[in-house]
């Protein structure tokens, strides 16, 4: 009699069909198509994009020195420390600005877009003027403003102002969405009006979901008025990265004002964390 | 003792709202602002945006030229959305708490991220304008860089989050460090990362009209031309095919959203 190894034993079991362990899913098939269709766009991209004629690794290796010349050799040229530091509190205020303002028009609003809060007409005719207006780049709201307004902080602040209110009626609204029905029920039986339910209920138990995106806006409203004022003439340290980077040509002051922003976007983000933990320990 | 509560909460809200106004206050002044000039612009904005910014015959036989920028530019912001998530996936690997290898690489990644996001993308394009030029590389390294600051955080959250469970049981069956990854952390984190991805996507393209202003490139640029040839149909109707492929977009993507979530 033939011996019997563990081999043979073993081997027909093998080249039988693998056992499908996942079994087929509509959600899995989108998943895997999104991929293909990215990679696919992405490589398209790749192909027709327009080089101009740019040695791909010469211009990373300039990049590469730039980089090297901008963080290690940065010095002001034009103007001095406490100047740089007043320009980057301009732009701290036009962010500020465009918040406050933002956020107080962002708040009626997001109560009128709220659906357990308005009748479904005015929630919805809201809810879609806000995506348009939401769909609008921050840079063309600013533009499109400094026709009339001309260049400056009125243009910036206004154009900023709009596309923040897209961002937070949505932000507001869904977290006034997620409040419990019964607390509004309650107060209503009580025989509580519209208002005292939103002062008493709707804002107080929804307050530290405002806060936290709010301040995340004034995150995002930061970098922002960075961007205004090289694109559209808004004034602080944007503008002045602008000058050094498009007219003198000045890699050394250019890698000092990114010092400036990267340091405050780095505290901004700081206080945000702490304010967070603050909240929810402070519920 | 009821009385003193309901005063102090007086008391506490009135102080916050005097303290708002006065940075409001403070902030005014120090940006220049005018206030008057704010709550008047609006409505002239409203008239001549009425009277002027609207596309005329002309801006209508710019179109092919619009919709050709507009596709290269939703190709840079694909491109540097998904080049940057696959980079930004290992980084939130070796950053994220339940799958790192050691202290070292999870410091580097968080730093990595930090500097990457909290740089605006208007400030890398303007580096990056040095040794690029005005070619269609300045803008996708420029999204490139803020997509991948952006997507290691979010990344690295949410594979915090979800995976915790599942990595902890295959860690126990003896899998490999490998394996672990792509049969616990993969398949538990992917719809999530893909919804981030999505989002990085729809918030590229908005950057990229900034940057292409900045950089002479794609949809921006065209706009910027015609702005400053005071051409405003022809601006209009680059605003309009923006603010549809962008509705568009956010379309598709809350469909694949509801599908794999």
């Amino acid at each position: 009699m033939k011996d019997l190894s563990t081999k043979d034993i073993i081997k027909p079991l093998k080249t039988e069909k693998k056992i499908k362990v996942k079994p087929f899913s509509k959600a899995g098939l989108v998943i895997r198509l999104t991929l293909i269709a990215l990679a696919g766009l992405t490589i398209y991209g790749f192909i027709t994009f327009d080089y101009k004629n740019i040695t791909f690794f010469e211009a990373l290796a300039g990049s590469l020195t730039n980089f090297r010349v901008m963080f290690t050799e940065a010095h002001f040229n034009h103007f001095t420390f406490s100047e740089a530091l007043y320009q980057v509190l301009i732009t701290l205020c036009l962010a500020l600005l465009t918040t406050i303002i933002g956020a107080i028009i962002s708040l009626f609003l997001g109560l009128f877009a709220a659906q357990n809060l308005s009748s479904p007409l005015l929630s919805n005719s809201i809810k879609n003027v806000i995506a348009i207006i939401r769909a609008v780049p921050t840079v063309l709201w600013v533009l499109i403003f400094a026709v009339s307004a001309g260049l400056g902080s009125v243009a910036a602040v206004i154009g900023m102002t709009f596309h923040s209110v897209g961002y937070l009626v949505k932000a507001y609204s869904e977290a006034f969405e997620e409040l419990d029905h019964g607390v509004i029920e309650a107060l209503q039986a009580g025989g509580a009006n519209w208002w005292q339910i939103v002062w008493q209920a709707v804002i107080p138990s929804t307050l530290t979901y405002l806060v936290s995106w709010t301040f995340l806006r004034f995150e995002i409203n930061f970098a922002a008025a960075i961007a205004m004022g090289a694109a559209a003439g808004a004034g602080g340290i944007g503008f002045d990265l602008f000058m050094a980077s498009n007219f003198y040509l000045d890699l050394r002051e250019a890698g000092v004002i990114t010092f400036f922003i990267l340091a405050v976007a780095i505290l901004l983000e700081i206080i945000a964390v702490r304010l967070k933990k603050y909240l929810k320990t402070a519920q | 003792m009821l009385d003193n509560f309901f005063l102090r909460k007086r008391l506490k809200l009135s102080l916050l709202i005097v303290l708002i106004l006065a940075i409001t206050y403070g902030a005014i002044l120090i940006a220049e602002y005018d206030i008057i000039k704010g709550f008047t612009s609006i409505p002239e904005a409203f008239v001549w945006g009425v009277q002027n910014f609207y596309p005329d015959a002309n801006a209508f036989s710019r179109l092919p030229n619009i919709l050709n920028k507009l596709i290269e530019t939703v190709l840079i912001s694909v491109a540097s959305a998904s080049t940057a998530a696959i980079l930004a996936f290992l980084f939130a690997i070796l950053g994220s708490h339940t799958t790192r290898i050691n202290g070292f690489f999870a410091s580097i990644s968080r730093l990595f991220a930090t500097l990457f996001r909290n740089i605006d993308v208007a400030v890398w394009s303007m580096i990056l304008l040095f040794s690029f030029g005005q070619s269609a590389l300045t803008g996708y390294f420029a999204l490139f860089f803020v997509s991948f600051g952006f997507l290691t955080r979010a990344f690295t959250e949410t594979i915090d989050e979800v995976s915790n469970d599942s990595v902890e049981a295959l860690r126990a069956t003896g899998a490999s460090y490998i394996s672990t990854i792509t049969n616990a952390v993969v398949p538990s984190s992917a719809p999530q990362l893909i919804s981030w991805l999505l989002f990085m996507i729809e918030t590229n393209i908005r950057s990229a009209t900034l940057v292409g202003i900045l950089t002479g490139t794609g949809i921006g640029f065209l706009f910027d031309l015609y702005y400053k040839s005071l051409d405003y149909h022809s601006a209009s109707l680059v605003v309009i095919m923006v603010v549809i492929a962008i509705l568009a977009l956010e379309a598709l993507s809350n469909f694949i959203r509801r599908v794999i979530l």
